[in-house]
C-alpha cells in the first residue's frame, strides 16, 4: 500500500513539473504561471512574461535589468534623487537590510496588486523614515510632520524632484497664479520639415500614384489627404502605404512602424506610454494593441473594443491634431476628470483658440497636459509632442515644469496638483489647501 | 656505472620533487598592500579634484573666462557646472556603477548635507583623527553588513577661497568659520578584504 502512495506521489510530482515546465518554456498561454494579480503599470504585458523575467531562474539582477531597460532613461532624465549608486556604498549596508534600495522591486513588488499603493509602491507609505528620521530633529518645520506624508502631500517625490527641490522653490517663490504671458510652446514639426525640404510642393490630385493599390479609390479619403498637413507638404499616398523594404507591397493599414519612419520621437513616446506599450519592441512576444475594455479605468461603452494605434486618435487621412487633442480622448475616456473637462476653464480657452478669439498656443486641451509639447533645442525650434501620456502623470508633480508653469506660478501649481477634488472637477475652481513647501524654504532662507 | 645510475636516480627524484612542489603547491596570492592601494587611489582623486578646481572652475568660472557657472543647482541652469565637491561625488557614484573593488566618499563632521555625516564608528574615528592630526592619514578595518573592509581616511583640505566661502555661507552649514588650509572633512576609501 505504502509503495502505491510513493508511486502516485512520484507520478504526480513528475506530471506537475512537466506540465508547468512545458508551459514555462513552450506554452502560448502562461496565465496559470501568474503568482498574483499584476499592477496597473504592467497588466498590459503580463502575458509576455520574459519581457521582465528574461531568464526563468534569474534573481533580482535579472529583474533589475528589465526595470532599467524600460524606465532607466526616464529616471536619468529627471535626475533621479535616489539612483542605485547612492546605495552601493558599503556605509549604507545597515540601511539595505531594512530596504534594499539597490533594486526597484524592493519598493515596487509586482504581482501583489492587493498591496500596491499609488505609484506602484508596495511598502508602507512612511518608508522615508528608515533613512531620513533625523529630519524631524534637524528641521524645525518638519518636527510635527508624519513620514507617511513626505511623498504623498505634494512636497517630495522619491525619484523626480525637478519641480520640488529647494533651489527651484526659492527661485520661483512668490509667482502669481497666472503668468503675464500664458502660452504653451508652439508646434515646430511642419516648420522643421519645410526648412529641410524647401522644394516640397503640396500634393495635387494628379500627383497621386496608387498604381499598387488593388481596390476602389475613395474620393473623400483622397481629398482628406490633400487637405491634411501631409498632403499640403508633399507627402504622397505611397510614402505611408508602400513598404520601404518591398516597394511594390501595398500596406492597407499602415501601423506605427510606418509613422515611425518620419515621427520617431512621437512613436517612441507612444510605445512608452499606456496607449502603445504592448507594441513596444521591448515586449518579448507580439501582443494585440490594448483596448479600453481591458483597462480598469472607466471608458465609454462603445469604445471598449477599440484597439489603440496612431490612427485611432489621429484619424487616418485627415491627421487633424486638434481632433486628436480633445475629441479623440473623450471618445474613449469616461472618468470624472475627463468628462469634467468640457465644463472647465481650460476648455473655454481651448474653444477660444479654435475660434480664433485667442492666439495660437493659448488654449488648453487634454493633450496640452497629458501629451505636452516638449521644448527641445536652444532656440525652441525643435519642439515635439510627447506621446507618452504617462510622462507627466504619475506622480503628477512631474507635470509642473513641462506643463503647468507655462501658464501658472509654481506655488499655485503645487497646490492645484495636490488637490484631489480639484483634479476631479478638472480644475474648475481654486485649490482648497495650501502646500507649505515654498513657505518653509523661504523661512529657511530668511534665517540663514 | 652503478654509482652513476644511483646518482642519476637521486637527481631525478629530487628534480621531480622540486618540480611537483613548485607546480602543485598552492600559489600564495601576493596582492597589493591595501594601504599602498588606497594611498594611490587618493593621490589620483586628489590630483583630479585639484585640477578640476584650478583648471576648470577657476579658469572658466566667474573669476576667469566666465564661460561656466559652477553652482549647486548646476544641472538646472544654462552653462552650469558642478562644484568641485559635486564633481568628486559624481565620480564616486560613477565608480560604484562600474566597479566593486573599492568605494570612496566625501564626508565631514560638519556636513552641509546630513547624509554625508559619518555613519560608522570607524568613519567617526577617522574623520576626527584627520582633523586632530593635520598631515596624517587614518587607516583601519571594519565590518559592514557581512563584509570586512580596509578603510582609509584622508583629510579634505580647503585649497581655494571658493571652498571656504561656499561652506561658510551655505544655509545648512554647521560650521561657518572655515579658513584656507583648514581640514573641512575627509575622503573615506574602502577596499573589501
Amino acid at each position: 500500500m505504502k509503495k502505491v502512495f510513493w508511486v502516485l506521489w512520484l507520478l504526480l510530482t513528475v506530471g506537475l513539473a512537466s506540465y508547468y515546465g512545458y508551459m514555462m518554456w513552450y506554452g502560448s498561454d502562461k496565465s496559470q504561471l501568474l503568482i498574483g494579480e499584476t499592477s496597473y503599470g504592467h497588466y498590459q504585458i503580463e502575458m509576455a512574461c520574459s519581457t521582465c523575467h528574461t531568464s526563468p531562474f534569474g534573481g533580482p539582477e535579472v529583474l533589475q535589468n528589465a526595470c532599467v531597460q524600460c524606465h532607466g532613461e526616464e529616471l536619468d532624465a529627471v535626475n533621479d534623487s535616489h539612483p542605485k549608486s547612492k546605495f552601493t556604498d558599503p556605509r549604507n549596508a545597515d540601511l539595505l537590510k531594512v530596504i534594499d534600495a539597490r533594486y526597484c522591486i524592493s519598493c515596487h513588488t509586482e504581482h501583489h496588486k492587493d498591496k500596491t499603493r499609488a505609484m506602484g509602491l508596495t511598502l508602507p507609505e512612511d518608508y522615508c523614515f528608515h533613512c531620513h528620521q533625523d529630519v524631524r530633529k534637524n528641521r524645525e518645520s518638519h518636527k510635527d510632520l508624519g513620514f507617511d506624508t513626505c511623498a504623498s502631500a505634494g512636497c517630495h517625490n522619491y525619484h523626480d524632484n525637478l519641480a520640488l527641490y529647494e533651489g527651484f522653490l526659492v527661485k520661483h517663490a512668490n509667482e502669481p497664479m497666472f503668468n503675464a504671458i500664458a502660452k504653451i510652446p508652439p508646434r515646430t514639426a511642419v516648420q522643421r520639415y519645410q526648412e529641410k525640404y524647401p522644394d516640397a510642393q503640396a500634393v495635387t490630385i494628379v500627383d497621386i500614384d496608387v498604381s499598387q493599390y488593388q481596390g476602389d479609390l475613395d474620393d473623400a479619403l483622397m481629398h482628406e489627404w490633400l487637405e491634411s498637413a501631409h498632403g499640403r507638404n508633399g507627402i504622397e499616398c505611397k510614402d505611408c502605404h508602400l513598404d520601404k523594404k518591398s516597394p511594390n507591397a501595398w500596406i492597407q493599414k499602415p501601423s506605427h512602424q510606418q509613422c515611425e519612419s518620419c515621427h520617431q520621437q512621437q512613436v517612441k513616446g507612444f510605445l512608452e506610454g499606456k496607449h502603445g506599450m504592448r507594441l513596444a519592441a521591448a515586449v518579448s512576444q507580439p501582443l494585440p494593441a490594448i483596448s479600453p475594455g481591458e483597462s480598469e479605468l472607466p471608458f465609454k461603452s462603445d469604445a471598449l473594443n477599440r484597439q489603440h494605434s496612431c490612427s485611432s486618435c489621429h484619424s487616418d487621412h485627415t491627421f487633424d491634431t486638434k481632433l486628436a487633442a480633445v475629441d479623440a480622448c473623450l471618445a474613449c475616456h469616461n472618468d470624472k476628470h475627463s468628462t469634467a473637462f468640457l465644463s472647465s476653464p481650460h476648455f473655454v480657452l481651448w474653444q477660444k483658440e479654435l475660434s480664433g478669439e485667442l492666439p495660437e498656443n493659448t488654449g488648453v486641451s487634454c493633450a496640452t497636459c497629458h501629451m505636452p509639447r516638449i521644448e527641445k533645442g536652444k532656440d525652441g525650434s525643435n519642439n515635439f509632442v510627447s506621446h507618452n501620456q504617462n510622462l507627466t502623470l504619475r506622480p503628477n508633480e512631474k507635470m509642473i515644469r513641462p506643463v503647468c508653469m507655462h501658464c501658472h506660478g509654481l506655488g499655485f501649481s503645487i497646490d492645484a496638483l495636490a488637490d484631489k477634488q480639484l483634479i476631479e472637477t478638472n480644475f474648475n475652481g481654486r485649490p482648497i489647501h495650501h502646500i507649505p513647501s515654498i513657505d518653509m524654504v523661504l523661512e529657511r532662507e530668511k534665517s540663514k | 656505472m652503478t654509482h652513476a645510475i644511483k646518482t642519476l636516480v637521486v637527481i631525478g627524484i629530487l628534480s621531480s620533487t622540486a618540480i611537483l612542489v613548485g607546480c602543485g603547491g598552492e600559489e600564495k596570492s601576493v596582492g597589493i598592500d591595501p594601504k599602498i592601494h588606497t594611498d594611490a587611489l587618493f593621490a589620483v582623486m586628489n590630483a583630479d579634484r585639484t585640477n578640476y578646481t584650478k583648471l576648470i572652475v577657476q579658469r572658466l568660472g566667474p573669476k576667469g573666462a566666465g564661460a561656466i557657472v559652477p553652482k549647486e543647482e548646476w544641472k538646472d541652469i544654462e552653462n552650469g557646472a558642478p562644484l568641485p565637491a559635486q564633481m568628486f561625488r559624481a565620480g564616486a557614484e560613477a565608480v560604484r556603477d562600474l566597479n566593486d573593488t573599492f568605494t570612496y566618499s566625501l564626508q565631514s563632521i560638519w556636513p552641509i548635507n546630513k547624509q554625508n555625516a559619518p555613519k560608522t564608528p570607524m568613519e567617526e574615528q577617522g574623520l576626527q583623527f584627520v582633523v586632530d592630526n593635520p598631515g596624517e592619514n587614518f587607516y583601519g578595518t571594519e565590518t559592514l553588513g557581512d563584509k570586512k573592509y580596509y578603510t582609509a581616511v584622508y583629510a579634505d583640505v580647503a585649497v581655494a577661497a571658493a571652498c571656504v566661502d561656499c561652506h561658510n555661507e551655505h544655509k545648512d552649514t554647521p560650521k561657518a568659520d572655515f579658513k584656507l588650509g583648514d581640514v573641512m572633512g575627509g575622503v573615506v576609501i574602502r577596499v573589501p578584504l
